[in-house]
């Protein structure tokens, strides 16, 4: 049973603020782990840091036993690990479908060819994961023009574009109706399930948390607090006070995906 | 000793009023995110104003003195007023430094206005009552205005730092500058923010020129040599701090009084060079915060659309009519074309770094220069005819824009602007001081084209050909993946590193590229002239060029052809009238306001109308909107 | 209160809104519900003023806003909290908090840092922080909070509960019922029907920029097929 990754006493400060303290967790092989916690707790910072984006104060991320800390994020990318974002960044004077194409030229590592046309490359391959997340309809719009909630869904598509290792996904149903946001993670569970790729997920939504996830951790003011299955989470009285919360807003689908 | 002492107070004394003015720029970019070129033109109106009102008002004294240059203050604060009300309001949503062209047109306009007020000799002003003798120092006569100045700056300074960190209108202000529309939604009405920073910030400037009567005659070439330093001080500092423009002027002003006597003509590119060094230790100027670099936000541009079948049929009889001109008409038109198509080269190639690439260039003549200079000093120096001559020429920029570049790429938004600009004042200051090799003022001449290219109409010919091409290679290149994503970095500089792009590297390589282009324009152009002089590589030229790719239009890729054929013939027609900045500043004014979105844009607009006339049905405005055609 | 009669709103050729109608009344949390790309924010957004291209009628308290400038509108009395969380970044909490604040007003109740800082304790904790070293949870916060401070008589909430840890969005909804007690209106976009359902007193449901439903809770509860048309749950 290989571990896809392996996170190691992981510790970032900002100035003062101790972001994220001593966090250390494994994630093997076709496994979705939910990485939950209140507002400030470090969850987008602990993200930066698995590829590349900041650099750990201390701590070790090995991607299938290679070190991460210290390379870049582009580099982060090319050896397998795709990342949606909080707040979205697509190219916004580009199609949606002209998003994608990008990911994979650059995948396909043709970005300093001077005389192909870039729209015609890879179409069908792109087309292909829009009609996955389905968004095939909205191909040929303005990425600046799309719905946020539109944005997040394309923002996967592009994270699935060279058909990574590890994908992260910061918060990536916000904004979204709730049954596409079912979907999409349903759709993501379904990739996880053919084993191949890993996910951690961020999500303030616990009707996706729960229904999804094969184990969750949570972190609290920049430290693990709990570890376990959805049940084990919400049974914990811990979590509950700093985080759940009375569950008015997501028990009553608990049985729905139970 | 002494003498070193009374260099530097002289330094101090002249970074009091260089402070003035920065501090002045540094609050209007700072605030309403435009780069203001007009801001040398009103310290050189505070100057001239002040040179009246002090002359006639005389009688008063000290009174006198000080009432005149506060009250041309004030009133160059209402120039300044009146510019954003009538004009800058207007365009606050075209794309971002296009009001720098509206700005360029009033500069024009007040050159002229004042040569005609004032006429063109120098205006020695009157000395300060009180204040007009000198003092000894260490046995040094220091003149007693140089020690007031030396005083008024740093008040000045705290004044204004005042008003920003403790009154609810500073904090308003910084809000303005990150999110005007939100501010607006917050119950701030932003109009009045916008026009109050430009009236303070022209106020600044306004007195900065009034306050250098005593010191200086007063001249019409007060505004270009005073603003270049201006904005490489407020650079220095970063944008948007006073704080920092003040210890910017500090620095420059001081080593220049010391630099001057080692080296006389250092004082020419040694702010430019000053600028390059912190810049390239600090990217964001010695206070500057990252992001104070942006100029406003624009509404995003639309995707690129392949050319349409009519557009292409356009494109292609565009070229067909330039081949046949020289059946019809005579060799001075051919001479203007040639010099359209090297505009229209020169252009483009500006326009992919800036409009495809969204780096700024405020000195991209440096490449057409070298372009054109490699060209004449491979013809002199080792007697290479023009084939050879005119592959150098391109080699030669295109590795000069190798090593510029990698310095500026680490930059981004005005920074980047400027550090090409420095680029560019070093290659000028060098070409213009070498003597031995370059000519210096002189120029080389006698740079032909070989014989089989020597007519007029041969020459036109290889001219169209190369320009006609190199444009073509950059659309080409503009459509393919490296333009793409280039314009993706432009987008999002995050998305594009997390798909796996070295994004200063593929800047690198479009910097580079876009410079080689530049180089073959400029290679043409010392072949059509038979000459080259180091204006080719002046601010002037760099601006020219920028002027032609944002009246344009930056979004579209016809943008820099239409607004460099267009400016061209506007020039050349214009300069031969009297008073012709004044008529080509009301032309770009005319030209900024009736079409915010640029000509392309303007053009389009024009073309969905009479479509909707000829064929009714079809949305005018979508098409409009929508139909960039690129 | 807010009168919004035959909207339509577009962004450069896009013909958005469709004659959008609805009413707000005194003292009461009205939810417009919609999936991604409805219109909920174009709504807001135009009743704000921020949308160039509009046409039809905003009447705030029998006067009509439309066309009238945000400022204007804000000043009026209407404060509104967009879904971008549009905080400046480069100010620190407190003065982000600063550019919100306006005068009292005499119909509405006045908001103070104290109690605002008692309802996002985060906010205190990070009031010398600058906005753009908040998470996106504080910056939600933050947004919610400095509109507050202009003491508005309506206040247009979009999408407040996204990103939001639970305990958040609880403690939102209380901020929500205290708003009503203290005798504000509330417009509130959500996709989030749990908490549309804890926090108003209606709903409207927004599908391609057209009003499909108005009624109560109860009432859609009792026509589910209308919830799964138009709201995708
Ligand atoms: N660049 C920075 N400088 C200073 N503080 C920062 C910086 N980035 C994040 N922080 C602080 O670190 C803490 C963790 O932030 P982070 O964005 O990781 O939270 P999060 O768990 O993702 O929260 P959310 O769920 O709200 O997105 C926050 O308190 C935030 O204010
Ligand atoms: N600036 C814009 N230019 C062009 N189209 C836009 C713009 N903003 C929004 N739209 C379009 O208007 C439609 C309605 O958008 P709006 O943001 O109002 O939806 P919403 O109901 O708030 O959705 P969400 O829940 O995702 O925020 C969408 O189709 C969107 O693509
Ligand atoms: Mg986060
Ligand atoms: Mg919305």
């Amino acid at each position: 049973m290989g571990n896809v990754l392996e996170v190691r006493s992981l510790s970032k400060s900002f100035g003062g603020i101790r972001a994220v303290r001593d966090v250390s967790f494994d994630l093997k092989r076709g496994e979705f782990l939910a990485l939950i916690g209140p507002n400030g707790a470090g969850k987008t910072t602990c993200f930066n840091m698995l590829n590349g984006y900041l650099r750990p104060d201390t701590g070790s991320v090995k991607l299938l036993g290679r070190e991460l800390v210290g390379i870049p994020p582009r580099k982060v990318w090319r050896m397998g690990v795709g990342r949606t974002f909080q707040i979205t960044e697509t190219f916004r004077s580009m199609t949606v479908l002209e998003n994608v194409q990008m990911a994979l030229i650059s995948h396909n590592r043709r970005i300093f060819d001077l005389f192909s046309k870039a729209t015609a490359l890879y179409r069908d391959e792109a087309l292909k994961l829009l009609e996955l997340i389905g968004m095939a309809a909205q191909a040929d719009r303005p990425c600046a023009e799309l719905a946020y909630g539109d944005l997040k869904q394309l923002e996967l598509a592009i994270a699935l574009a060279h058909d990574p290792d590890l994908l992260l996904m910061d918060e990536p149903t916000a904004g979204m109706a709730p049954n596409e946001r079912i979907a999409l993670m349903q759709l993501t569970a379904d990739i996880v399930a053919r084993g191949h790729v890993s996910v951690i997920f961020t999500e303030h939504d616990m009707d996706v948390v729960f229904a999804h996830s094969h184990r969750i951790l949570v972190l609290n003011r920049g430290e693990l607090i709990a570890e376990g299955t959805g049940d084990e989470i919400r049974a914990n009285a811990l979590v509950q006070e700093v985080y759940l919360g009375g569950g008015s807003l997501f028990h009553e689908k608990e049985t729905a995906h139970a | 000793m002494g003498f070193y002492l009374a260099q530097l107070l002289t330094g101090l004394a002249n970074a009091s009023s260089l402070f003035l003015i920065a501090c002045g720029l540094s609050i209007i970019f700072g605030v309403t995110r435009i780069v203001n070129f007009a801001h040398g033109s009103f310290y050189m109106l505070g100057a001239y104003l002040s040179y009246t009102l002090v002359t006639h008002l005389s009688a008063l004294g000290a009174l006198g003195f000080w009432g005149g240059v506060l009250v041309s203050a004030l009133l160059v604060g209402v120039i300044g007023l009146l510019v954003e009300v009538l004009i800058l309001r207007r365009i606050y949503r075209a794309p971002e430094l296009f009001q720098l062209v509206a700005t360029f047109g009033i500069l024009l306009i007040i050159e002229d206005a004042a040569l005609a007020i004032w006429g063109a000799q120098d205006l020695l002003g009157p000395r300060a009552p009180g204040l007009s003798k000198a003092v000894r120092i260490l046995g040094e006569p220091i003149p007693q205005y140089d020690l007031a100045l030396i005083v008024i700056g740093p008040v000045v300074l705290g004044l204004i730092w005042l008003i920003f960190h403790r009154t609810r209108w500073g904090v308003l202000v910084r809000a303005a500058t990150q999110d005007r529309e939100m501010v607006g939604a917050l119950g701030v009405n932003q109009a009045l923010l916008f026009s109050s920073a430009f009236f303070l910030g022209s106020v600044m400037a306004g007195l900065g020129g009034a306050l250098q009567i005593p010191r200086e005659a007063v001249n019409l070439n007060m505004d270009l040599s005073v603003i270049g330093d201006a904005f490489v001080v407020v650079v220095i500092g970063g944008m948007g701090s006073v704080t920092g423009a003040f210890i910017a002027a500090v620095l420059i002003s001081v080593l220049n009084a010391f630099a001057v006597l080692v080296f006389p003509q250092i004082s020419l590119v040694l702010p430019f060079i000053v600028m390059a060094l912190v810049l390239v230790v600090r990217p964001y100027g010695l206070l500057g915060k990252p992001g104070s670099e942006k100029g406003a936000p624009a509404d995003p541009e639309a995707p690129l659309r392949p050319l349409n079948p009519a557009g292409r049929l356009a494109m292609g009889a565009v070229v067909v009519i330039l081949a046949l001109v020289p059946l019809v008409s005579a060799d001075f038109t051919m001479i203007l074309l040639v010099d359209v198509l090297i505009a229209v080269l020169f252009a483009a190639s500006l326009h992919f770094i800036m409009g495809t690439g969204g780096m700024i260039s405020f000195g991209h003549a440096a490449y057409f220069g070298v372009g054109a200079y490699a060209a004449a000093l491979v013809v002199k120096w080792l007697g290479l005819s023009m084939v050879p001559a005119m592959i150098v020429a391109p080699v030669a920029s295109g590795l000069a824009a190798l090593v510029f570049g990698w310095f500026c790429v680490r930059l981004s938004g005005v920074y980047l602007g400027m550090l090409t600009l420095a680029a560019a004042q070093i290659v000028w200051g060098v070409t213009f001081q070498w003597q031995d090799v370059t000519g210096g003022d002189d120029g080389i001449i006698g740079v032909w084209p070989a014989k089989w290219a020597s007519s007029e109409t041969a020459y036109f010919y290889l001219a169209l050909v190369l320009c006609a091409g190199g444009v073509w290679l950059l659309r080409r290149a503009a459509h393919a993946p490296f333009g793409y994503m280039l314009r993706g970095i432009r987008d999002s500089e995050i998305r594009a590193e997390a798909i796996g792009v070295d994004t200063r590297f593929h800047q690198w390589m479009a910097f580079t590229f876009a410079g080689t282009l530049a180089g073959l324009a400029g290679v043409v152009s010392a072949f059509a002239k038979g000459s080259v002089f180091p204006d080719v590589l002046n601010i002037s030229s760099s601006i020219d060029a920028l002027i032609m790719v944002l009246l344009g239009g930056i979004h579209t890729l016809l943008g820099p052809l239409l607004g460099a054929s267009v400016f061209v013939l506007i020039e050349s027609w214009v300069t031969r009238l009297e008073y012709w900045r004044f008529i080509f500043g009301l032309i770009i004014l005319g030209v900024v306001l009736i079409a915010p979105d640029g000509l392309a844009g303007a053009l389009s607009r024009l073309l969905a109308f009479l479509k909707a006339r000829i064929r009714p049905g079809t949305d005018t405005k979508k098409e409009a909107l929508h139909g960039q055609r690129s | 209160m807010l009168e919004v009669r035959e909207l339509n709103s577009q962004y450069g050729g896009a013909k958005i809104l469709h004659g959008v109608t609805m009413t707000l009344g005194a003292n009461e949390v009205v939810a417009l519900l919609g999936r991604n790309g409805a219109g909920k924010s174009t709504t807001m957004k135009s009743i704000m003023g921020m949308v160039r291209q509009k046409s039809g009628s905003v009447l705030y308290e029998g006067a009509e806003m439309l066309g009238r400038p945000s400022h204007v509108i804000c000043r009026a009395g209407v404060g509104y909290v967009p879904e971008e969380r549009r905080i400046f970044k480069e100010l620190t909490v407190e003065e982000n908090l600063s550019v919100g604040k306006r005068e009292k007003r005499a119909d509405a109740p006045e908001w103070t840092l104290d109690h605002l800082y008692t309802l996002f304790p985060n906010l205190k904790e990070r009031r010398r922080n600058l906005g753009k070293h908040l998470s996106g949870g504080e910056q939600q916060m933050l947004t919610i909070a400095r509109t507050l401070m202009g003491n508005p008589k309506v206040v247009l909430l979009d999408e407040p509960s996204e990103g939001i840890a639970p305990v958040i969005v609880e403690q939102m909804a209380h901020v929500i019922a205290e708003l009503k007690r203290e005798g504000l209106s509330v417009l509130i976009s959500e996709q989030n029907l749990h908490f549309a359902r804890l926090v108003s007193d209606r709903a409207y449901i927004i599908e391609k920029g057209q009003m499909r439903y108005e009624g109560t809770f109860a009432e859609l509860d009792a026509q589910p097929e209308v919830s799964a048309k138009y709201l995708a749950v």
